[in-house]
């Protein structure tokens, strides 16, 4: 690993805290209701928004109420997508007159972009309009990303409230999310895109004529490269600030109309952990003891941190069968070195794993280099980040919810080794509060490893896999692992396109994201319920490193333990075969 | 039989019983058992028998894990039975080999729980057996002399009213309306010194399964058939019917998810192995007994085994120390109590107070006051007045004096004068409380001078209780009585301090006696001059901040107390109310008990938490043994991943196996004595189970399963 490589990792996690400490101090007032600086500007939209939906901001509901607006929410949110994309031929806002999209990618894609996975079975720029772009998947980066905000709200409240019923209103935690903060954040980021160099725009592809004419595959003449652009700046914001990751073009962040610069690429490296990271802060503000806050923050920076080193380091290291055959790998200052297979020259391997990680530690999912060109180990890294359940940063909101349920498993062992009824901030986890933590932490396990299962037997599976061995294996495993943790991120090198892969993979998003969004609220609901217990020095605490550590570790080994079979057969057989 | 029941009545003629005779009933575990082996031979050849009955599918299906577990035995059975007739899977002795290790895995966890339970029931069957066909004589009306019948013991309901007389075995719980008599109690308490029962007041509670040694008492039954104390006790100590705690509801719903994650893991990985194969055009397809014999190492058996005998275990030890609780959840919540609320006396202070200084008024002599007081105390046979007596011989070398020959009236201590002394020729002496002596001197025209209020005060702020000792209207001066606070009683307050447990100092004294008291005692705070509505109050602030609370009591008066409180310790000498109110009683009526049942509930959780983490560390180490065996003939790089260097992959699995059931019986001591306990802080508990059973237990199957592979070569095994 070069100097400037870890000049580069230290200066985005450095930008990373130094924001999120601000941002995380005014999320919570903007979810507690108090005055904020934008309230004022963004106030009357607010407003308007309650007014023309109906909504009574005053009234809350217990945690089924809350529940049944969400799904409601996602329900309204799925069908706008799927109409849009089947019926985009016939509305306006469609330059390349692209025609319906197949029924089950469809599906694939409105179920993807309503759970905030943003897995794209399709080629961005040859399938969906602008129009669909624009209303159906960017509208739906701000109303996933809100939801998973809203849910994490309610479950905080879960935990500050006592004996109480309610845990808030969906509407006004969802408007919250989108007016205060991610539209905001949002514009601003859009337009620092454009400046460097991110196209926006309602026209159609510009056409170029080749200097040098070629044939296609089939041996037609081409003459002419067209050249696809559109409203993209607007939907990368959202999409890296939101933990989305669906790109505008199919190459996503490594296009050069997506991600131009570097100092777009450190933005973008940035903003996709940065509400995910605030939040941490934010829920310690809410629970009035920043220390809790820090602590799971660390917890998952005591995660990430390793493994972008590693990830670097493997990835800067190169490809053992290439130094073999006495290729210079070693970088100098007229390249970059190491394996830069599906890099892209003007990121290097820093920028490339850095991403790698920041992308699959929170569930983004957009990428600036293919993971499946990484050496095995290099891709078990952001494999096995999406394997920990998408808690270490995570989605906005699912990601740190995702992290209380473990917060609850850990508190729970732990609590009982310090010889009393396991409690975390003062509320004691009881057989309910067990039973939907452990449903949170068993639905994704099952989507990923019987999604796996099924298509590696299936004939429709296989057609797929595209690469033989353990490589076909580690890329539907990587695929349904990014479906189920609602990441997004493909490891591609496996057609995914296809009837078959768009319902089994839809159905693991599904799975994904509402078996454990609501267990958590109905565990929102119970710890509201419940009395608040007073802390001594008997207590578990739940700051310190100890603590820290401990959560770490279980998150490490219930994860190891679901895959390490799994990874074993896939990035682990194919690294010892490499040697 | 309906006739009139006469007493005396032989108590022969109308009462049989059978069963053997109480008295010989084995008392339960009283005395020294704590520190008893864990087990005799004779029980753990019967825990081995009742490992195999066990094996009943309907009992194995209340603990989800080793159900499981069960179901692999019996399906690789099967697999042996296919292998035997010539269309194995894999080699018939491998079958049998890791067969035998499931089946082992669910006898040793069958055993465990046997093992704990053997230990109970030996109390049990002394208790049955005292409960056992009781008949007892039914009184139409609640009183003595009235009409009934002889009739059986199970018929009696609450409300009824019945006669025991000397030689009788109680039939029922009951309080008793009327009479007084010795009770041998030795059943329940295992202490052999009769107890007197009496009507009204603090000992009106009676037993069922005790025997009334003289005189008679008619008593109202209050529990309805099978839910007296004894049926409880029963219940409690042979762990039967035992009903799940929330936190083992909670742990089981844990176990259970963990248990569906792993089975859907080794599931998987069939079709998982069958494309590998397929793709490195290698290796044969993944038996079933492997997948079985993966399965039962990775569920967490070593806490799903034991979990019930560590239940049932923490009540062993709670019986032991001779409380019954009634229920588990009530031992729990004594794991995490926040405040202790103890009574001063006989918890912190010894029940005595002892004389230590005469302060004489001004003008008069000490001898004089000396005298005086001793004369007071004559007719005073508590433990102060005794030491009154004593306190001025040793001073003064006064002798105490026949008060009969003296012809002296003794004036008896009243509630309602809270004075006591005697009237001798024509001099009218008292001792007790300032209020209630002024009060006296004040009614005869005297009054209460300046420096005897001082003495008195100064006495209080020290932590004595000032007597005052009057002779008419003439005040003569001050007796300090001093309260002697229990040895080694502050350092255990420290330990509950560490512990994070707040200690609050219940008491009838004034303020400033209560708070020098606090501050010798060491406790964390104190309620002087208490009420049962100041301590009702103070239980309900607490709770309100949310902290649980205990408290001990035996009154009547102190049945609202300890209904509130959330770990409520009633004394087995106290009445029956306070029995009903409270979750606990302690047999041995000792109130110091209360920071024992605290750790006996904070044991019990820290060995469950602890043998959960140690249970789920223990799988890293086998899939280290289990995964290379199981894919080397796919893919032979994974042999890299045979970090203990196994023999061969057969002998890598059974190694895993055998290790799993080891591990169980291994722990079986640890479960039944429970995790040892330090009254220290939760930071350094955490700290400390982390590293012996989080670490420890990732780390230690690793040369473990590294030994058994070893002496599996050395036998020729594989």
């Amino acid at each position: 690993m070069t100097a400037w490589s870890l000049a580069q990792i230290a200066l985005a996690l450095g930008m990373l805290l130094l924001a999120a400490v601000p941002l995380g101090r005014y999320m919570a007032r903007v979810y507690e209701g108090q005055p904020t600086v934008l309230g004022r500007l963004l106030g009357p939209l607010e407003r308007l928004v309650y007014r023309a939906g109906g909504i009574d901001p005053t009234r809350e509901s217990d945690w089924k109420g809350y529940t049944l607006a969400m799904l409601a929410f996602h329900l309204v949110g799925f069908a706008a997508v799927y109409l849009l994309q089947r019926l985009q031929g016939l509305l306006p806002l469609n330059p390349d007159g692209l025609g319906a999209v197949e029924p089950t990618s469809a599906f694939d894609t409105a179920v993807s972009f309503m759970t905030n996975t943003n897995w794209q079975g399709y080629g961005g720029e040859t399938t969906m309009s602008h129009l669909t772009q624009m209303l159906g998947l960017t509208v739906q980066n701000f109303a996933s990303a809100a939801a998973g905000m809203a849910i994490l709200v309610a479950l905080i409240r879960g935990l500050t409230r006592r004996t109480s019923h309610e845990i808030g209103n969906f509407w006004v935690d969802l408007v919250r999310s989108a007016v205060y903060v991610l539209l905001p954040l949002s514009i601003v980021l859009a337009l620092v895109l454009v400046s460097q160099g991110t196209v926006q725009t309602f026209r159609g592809h510009a056409t170029a004529t080749l200097l040098e004419a070629t044939r296609g595959a089939d041996g037609t003449p081409i003459a002419e490269q067209r050249i696809a652009v559109g409203p993209a700046a607007s939907q990368i914001a959202i999409k890296q600030l939101g933990t989305n990751g669906g790109g505008f073009f199919n190459a996503n962040a490594s296009h050069p109309f997506e991600n131009p610069t570097p100092l777009s690429n450190l933005l973008q490296t940035t903003a996709i952990l940065l509400i995910a990271a605030a939040l941490c802060l934010t829920f310690g503000h809410m629970v009035r003891d920043r220390r809790q806050g820090w602590a799971l923050l660390a917890a998952m920076l005591v995660v990430l941190v390793p493994a972008i080193l590693v990830a670097t380091s493997i990835e800067q290291r190169g490809n053992p069968v290439l130094a073999t055959l006495g290729v210079d790998q070693a970088p100098t200052n007229l390249q970059p070195g190491g394996n830069m297979e599906g890099k892209e020259q003007r990121f290097g391997i820093a920028s490339s794993t850095l991403w790698a990680s920041f992308t699959t530690a929170a569930s983004n999912g957009s990428v600036n280099s293919m993971h499946d060109s990484f050496t095995p180990l290099g891709g078990l890294v952001p494999l096995v980040l999406i394997q920990l359940g998408e808690v270490i940063f995570g989605g906005v909101g699912s990601g740190l919810y995702g992290m209380l349920v473990f917060v609850v498993i850990a508190v729970f062992a732990a609590g009982l080794m310090v010889g009393r009824t396991p409690e975390y901030l003062g509320k004691k986890i009881g057989p309910f509060e067990m039973k939907m933590a452990a449903l949170a932490i068993l639905a994704m396990p099952v989507a990923v490893l019987v999604g796996t299962a099924v298509a590696v037997v299936v004939s429709a599976g296989q057609a797929g896999i595209l690469n033989p061995g353990p490589h076909g294996f580690s890329e539907v495993l990587y695929a349904f692992s990014s479906a189920g943790n609602n990441n997004g991120s493909a490891f591609a090198g496996l057609g995914a396109n296809t009837p078959f892969y768009n319902l089994a993979l839809g159905v693991a998003m599904l799975i994904g994201r509402f078996l454990v969004a609501v267990p958590v609220l109905a565990l929102a609901g119970s710890l509201a319920g419940k009395k608040l217990a007073a802390a001594s020095a008997g207590t578990l605490p739940t700051h310190t490193p100890m603590f820290v550590g401990w959560l770490v570790a279980v998150v490490i080994i219930v994860g190891g333990l679901t895959f390490f079979p799994a990874l074993a057969l896939g990035p682990i057989v194919e690294h010892l075969m490499f040697r | 039989m309906n006739q009139t029941v006469e007493a005396p009545v032989h108590p022969t003629t109308l009462v049989e019983f059978e069963g053997p005779a109480l008295g010989q009933a084995r008392p339960p575990g009283k005395g020294g058992s704590r520190g008893a082996p864990l087990a005799d031979a004779a029980l753990l050849r019967e825990a081995a028998w009742d490992a195999f009955r066990k094996l009943d599918p309907r009992h194995m299906a209340r603990n989800p894990v080793m159900f499981v577990v069960e179901v692999g035995a019996i399906l690789s059975c099967v697999l042996l039975v296919q292998a035997l007739a010539g269309h194995g899977e894999a080699p018939a002795f491998f079958i049998l080999a890791i067969s035998l290790g499931l089946w082992f895995t669910a006898l040793f966890g069958n055993f465990a729980e046997a093992v704990a339970e053997g230990r109970g029931k030996a109390q049990a069957n002394a208790l049955r057996s005292s409960r056992r066909q009781l008949s007892a004589k039914y009184l139409n009306e609640p009183r003595r002399g009235s009409a009934g019948d002889l009739v059986p013991a199970s018929s009696l309901h609450a409300g009824d009213a019945f006669l025991a007389e000397a030689g009788d075995v109680i039939a029922a719980d009951g309080e008793v309306i009327e009479g007084i008599a010795s009770v041998d109690e030795s059943v329940i308490t295992g202490e052999s010194a009769p107890v007197i029962r009496e009507s009204g007041g603090d000992r009106s509670s009676v037993t069922g399964g005790t025997r009334v040694l003289s005189d008679w008492l008619v008593i109202r039954v209050t529990a309805e058939p099978g839910q007296s104390f004894l049926d409880r006790m029963i219940a409690l100590v042979e762990g039967a019917r035992r009903q799940k705690t929330p936190n083992e509801i909670a742990l089981d719903i844990l176990l259970a998810s963990l248990s569906i994650i792993f089975l859907v893991v080794t599931a998987t990985l069939l079709p998982f192995s069958v494309f590998a194969q397929r793709a490195a055009g290698a290796g044969s397809p993944l038996p079933l007994t492997v997948l079985l014999a993966l399965l039962v190492c990775l569920l967490p058996t070593t806490i799903g085994a034991l979990l019930s005998a560590i239940g049932i275990a923490g009540m062993d030890r709670l019986i032991r120390a001779n409380v019954v609780a009634t229920s588990g959840r009530a031992v729990e919540a004594a794991g995490d109590v926040d405040v202790l609320l103890l009574d001063k006396t006989g918890t912190i202070t010894l029940g005595n107070r002892q004389a230590t200084a005469f302060h004489a008024a001004a003008g008069v002599r000490e001898e004089e006051l000396a005298v005086t007081a001793q004369l007071a105390s004559l007719a005073d046979e508590t433990p102060e007045g005794r030491s009154i007596v004593v306190l001025a011989k040793e001073r003064f070398g006064i002798r105490g004096r026949n008060m009969r020959a003296l012809g002296a009236t003794l004036v008896p201590f009243t509630a309602q004068t809270r004075m006591s002394g005697l009237d001798i020729d024509g001099r009218r002496i008292r001792k007790g409380a300032v209020d209630a002596v002024e009060e006296w001197v004040r009614d005869q025209g005297g009054s209460l001078p300046d420096d005897v209020r001082t003495w008195a005060e100064r006495v209080a702020r020290e932590g004595a209780t000032p007597l005052v000792v009057a002779e008419g209207k003439r005040v003569l001066g001050v007796v300090r009585l001093k309260d002697v606070v229990k040895g080694g009683i502050r350092s255990r307050f420290a330990e509950l301090r560490r512990m994070g447990i707040r200690t609050v100092m219940i008491t009838g004294d004034n303020p400033l006696t209560a708070a020098a008291i606090a501050a010798e005692a060491g406790v964390d705070d104190f309620l002087a001059e208490a009420t049962p509505e100041a301590k009702l109050r103070l239980i309900r602030e607490h709770q309100a901040a949310g902290r649980l609370v205990a408290m001990t009591g035996d009154g009547t008066n102190d049945a609202p107390a300890l209904a509130q409180a959330d770990v409520a310790v009633a004394m087995n000498s106290g009445t029956q109310a306070a029995k009903e109110a409270g979750n606990m009683v302690d047999l041995d009526s000792n109130p110091t008990k209360l920071l024992e049942i605290v750790e006996i509930g904070k044991q019990l959780l820290m060995t469950r938490g602890s043998l959960t983490t140690f249970s789920i560390a223990n799988d890293v180490a086998k899939y280290f043994a289990i995964i290379p065996a199981m894919f080397v003939g796919t893919f032979p790089a994974l042999a890299a991943l045979n970090v203990m260097h196994l023999a061969t992959p057969a002998s890598a699995v059974l190694s895993a196996v055998i290790f799993n059931a080891l591990v169980i019986v291994a722990l079986i001591p640890l479960a039944l004595k429970g995790v040892k306990y330090r009254p220290v802080g939760a930071a350094v508990l955490l700290r400390r189970n982390l590293l012996v059973y989080g670490v420890g237990g990732v780390l230690l199957p690793f040369p473990g399963i590294k030994l058994i592979d070893l002496a599996l070569v050395a036998l020729g095994l594989v």
